[in-house]
């Protein structure tokens, strides 16, 4: 079995939000413009999220990229009316743009704010729209409907049928999701955490590997490594 | 004693049989806000949800208030109604339809609000080609069209006699529909036993329907992990909180149907007065709950960050105007007014009602918006502003129920014709009897007393 997870190491993330970009580009994320980002509509399938900690003038920022932490026990899943979202055979949790009927259920019950709604027809800025990825595995979704990371699962598609093509199993490091290809300070590692040898498996050991709210029982595949 | 019969069927038939102006400017005025309402419609379904304002993290807003508000206010009918059917008491009579009425539409207006909220109606019924049984949204949709159903029927049955009475007293163009709904009835002694036999059934089917109805609209909310929903005590909660404004809607619908088809002589201040009683214990089983609710969390304060921020919010922040408000007016002064019998009287109870049913709308929006508004992750803080796309569904979802309502109140007697007179019928046999017990005929009173002392 294949369990895809991803680990971020703090330690290495500088904050440049390259992840960000490089996601948007990658999975065609629409813009939302300076207006939309004010009624709080802007769309991140990863978002680098700061957190103040303190008061001026001991005052501490931290930063932790979030991408959809991919749940064993999705919350979203478990509510969508229509089985629009879903876990794959691989653990990750998908979205079926042309089942979703847009009832934000999911929305509301991620703990983690990953999944985003198509207010509008999904808009891109001029100069964008030649830097639009034309993959057919990356379509557009249209208003009205709910989307969210998956893990760049067309990488991961590609990754597969290049390896049976070369008769040979994936191996560890294979894929690379944008957000990792991208990462500055190599902080973002991907692989499976089924593998036992998967360089993913190796640095979840580590004492320093936590989950965001472990504590509601979502048991995310995606791990931090904390600041040393 | 015949003649008397007579003349009270009329009464009710009255505005069954005369449609006058008022009506129709109702009628068109109600028309104009739902005509409004589907260019609202129109224009959210062109230009997407975004023209709402609705955003991330307020997912939901109005439409979910509303349709949470118009579910709990289905309570009213049914429930109730059933309730005082199985009690055997007897000044149900002229309340009954009245408040079945409200369920059968309200319902309705409940289920269109989720079709306006979500961003694909045309997807709609993937809900019943791929339907996923953990979803609370599908249990919802099993329990409230079971709801319906049964509401439907259980406003039917005991419409039936006084649908052959609309046979047979009017005629025009509806007589064939009242023909073809009275299914045949003549009134003989077998068919009015096996109606009571299905009034029975379905009064008593339908207590444990209604109640999975809004425990299961509570799980929407109680089913996800957000702070300030996730609580076993929202079931009860909210079944109280439908039953709460469920009687309020029926005591202003009672006051409607009184002043405007002049039936003081059937709906009196006794109706009120004990309809206002039980809104009373109502009023208290909500307080008791809102606060084991509060203090609950208030509790956990220190547990959860979000919790924390999400009272202060309520108490002291952007919603706390909005919440004592609600509190003071939608809660206490209601229960102070029905506290006193003074009080408990038609205006009072119309009052108390009014306010009830306004703030448990308000009720319903700081469950759903103030609980949105705040992550567990370090995200800034949601807000809501509802655009006039929200406000003009808003109302045209009362007016679509004001109008189903008038529409039926227009087509059917609204009040149980056959019903009052059994109980007529029933005093009188009473009465009768007791006259028998106390004054044997023939003999002098004096003498029986004696007897029995002797």
């Amino acid at each position: 079995m294949t369990r895809w997870g991803m680990v971020i190491d703090l330690d290495k993330c500088v904050a440049c939000q390259g992840c960000t970009a490089a996601c948007r580009a990658e999975n065609n994320v629409p813009f939302q413009g300076p207006e939309g980002t004010a009624q709080g509509r802007a769309m991140f399938w990863n978002e680098v999220i700061p957190v103040v900690e303190g008061e001026y003038p001991d005052v501490k920022a931290r930063f932790f990229p979030r991408p959809c932490m991919h749940c064993e026990r999705p919350p979203c899943v478990f509510v969508c009316p229509v089985g629009a979202t879903y876990q794959d055979e691989d653990g990750v949790v998908r979205q079926n743009y042309s089942r979703c009927i847009g009832c934000r259920f999911c929305t509301v019950a991620c703990p983690y704010g990953v999944r985003y709604f198509n207010w509008f027809k999904p808009n891109f800025p001029e100069p964008m729209v030649a830097y639009t990825n034309p993959d057919p595995e990356v379509p557009v979704r249209p208003k009205g409907i709910v989307e969210k990371c998956v893990f760049c699962i067309q990488r991961i598609n590609k990754a597969k049928e290049k390896a049976a093509a070369e008769g040979r199993e994936l191996k560890d490091g294979d894929i690379a999701p944008a957000c990792v290809q991208t990462c500055t300070g190599r902080a973002r590692y991907f692989g499976d955490l089924d593998n036992p040898d998967s360089t993913v498996s190796r640095l979840v050991k580590s004492t320093r590997a936590f989950r965001l709210l472990e504590e509601l029982g979502t048991h995310p595949k995606v791990y931090y490594l904390m600041e040393g | 004693m015949e003649q008397l019969t007579g003349i009270d069927e009329e009464r009710y038939l009255e505005p069954v049989k005369k449609v006058g102006r008022g009506f129709y400017i109702t009628v068109a005025f109600l028309l104009s806000i739902i005509a409004w309402g589907a260019f609202a419609w129109y224009t959210q379904f062109q230009t997407g949800l975004g023209i709402t304002g609705l955003n991330r993290p307020v997912f939901w807003g109005f439409y979910i208030t509303n349709f949470v508000f118009f579910i709990g206010i289905s309570h009213a009918g049914t429930l109730v109604s059933a309730i005082l059917r199985l009690t055997q008491a007897g000044w149900r009579r002229p309340i009954t339809r009245v408040a079945e009425a409200i369920t059968v539409f309200t319902l309705p207006v409940g289920a269109m609000n989720v079709l306006f909220d979500v961003g694909r109606p045309d997807r709609i019924l993937n809900i019943i080609l791929h339907p996923q049984g953990r979803s609370p949204l599908i249990w919802d949709i099993g329990s409230i069209s079971m709801y319906l159903t049964a509401s439907v029927i259980y406003l039917y049955l005991p419409l039936i006699p006084d649908i052959a009475l609309c046979r047979d007293r009017i005629g025009g163009w509806r007589q064939e529909l009242y023909r073809i709904l009275a299914l045949g009835w003549r009134g003989t002694e077998a068919q009015k036993k096996r109606l009571k036999m299905g009034i029975g059934i379905m009064a008593v089917v339908v207590i444990p329907i209604a109640v999975s109805v809004h425990t299961v609209v509570s799980w929407i909310f109680g089913m996800t992990t957000r702070a300030g929903w996730h609580s076993t005590i929202f079931g009860p909660y909210f079944v109280v909180g439908a039953i709460f404004s469920g009687i309020a809607a029926a005591i202003l619908a009672m006051a409607v149907v009184r002043k405007v088809f002049h039936m003081e002589h059937t709906l009196k201040p006794r109706h009120f007065d004990y309809m206002g009683l039980l809104l009373l214990v109502l009023t208290a089983a909500y307080i008791y709950f809102t606060f084991a609710e509060y203090l609950t969390v208030y509790y956990g304060y220190g547990g959860s960050a979000t919790e924390g921020s999400l009272l202060t919010a309520l108490f002291t922040g952007e919603f706390a105007l909005t919440f004592w408000v609600m509190v003071v007016f939608g809660f206490f002064v209601p229960g102070i007014i029905l506290a006193f019998p003074q009080g408990r009287s038609i205006r009072g109870t119309v009052i108390a009602s009014v306010l009830i049913v306004f703030f448990m709308w308000v009720k319903r929006f700081i469950i759903v918006v103030p609980s949105l508004s705040r992550q567990f992750l370090p995200y800034p803080t949601g807000f809501y502003q509802a655009t006039w796309v929200e406000w003009s569904l808003t109302a045209a979802s009362f007016a679509v129920f004001v109008l189903l309502y008038v529409v039926f109140s227009r087509m059917f007697p609204i009040v149980s014709v056959w019903e009052l007179k059994e109980g007529e019928e029933e005093a009188r046999e009473k009465a009768e009897e007791a006259a028998k017990m106390l004054a044997p005929a023939g003999a002098p009173r004096q003498s029986r007393a004696s007897e029995v002392l002797g």
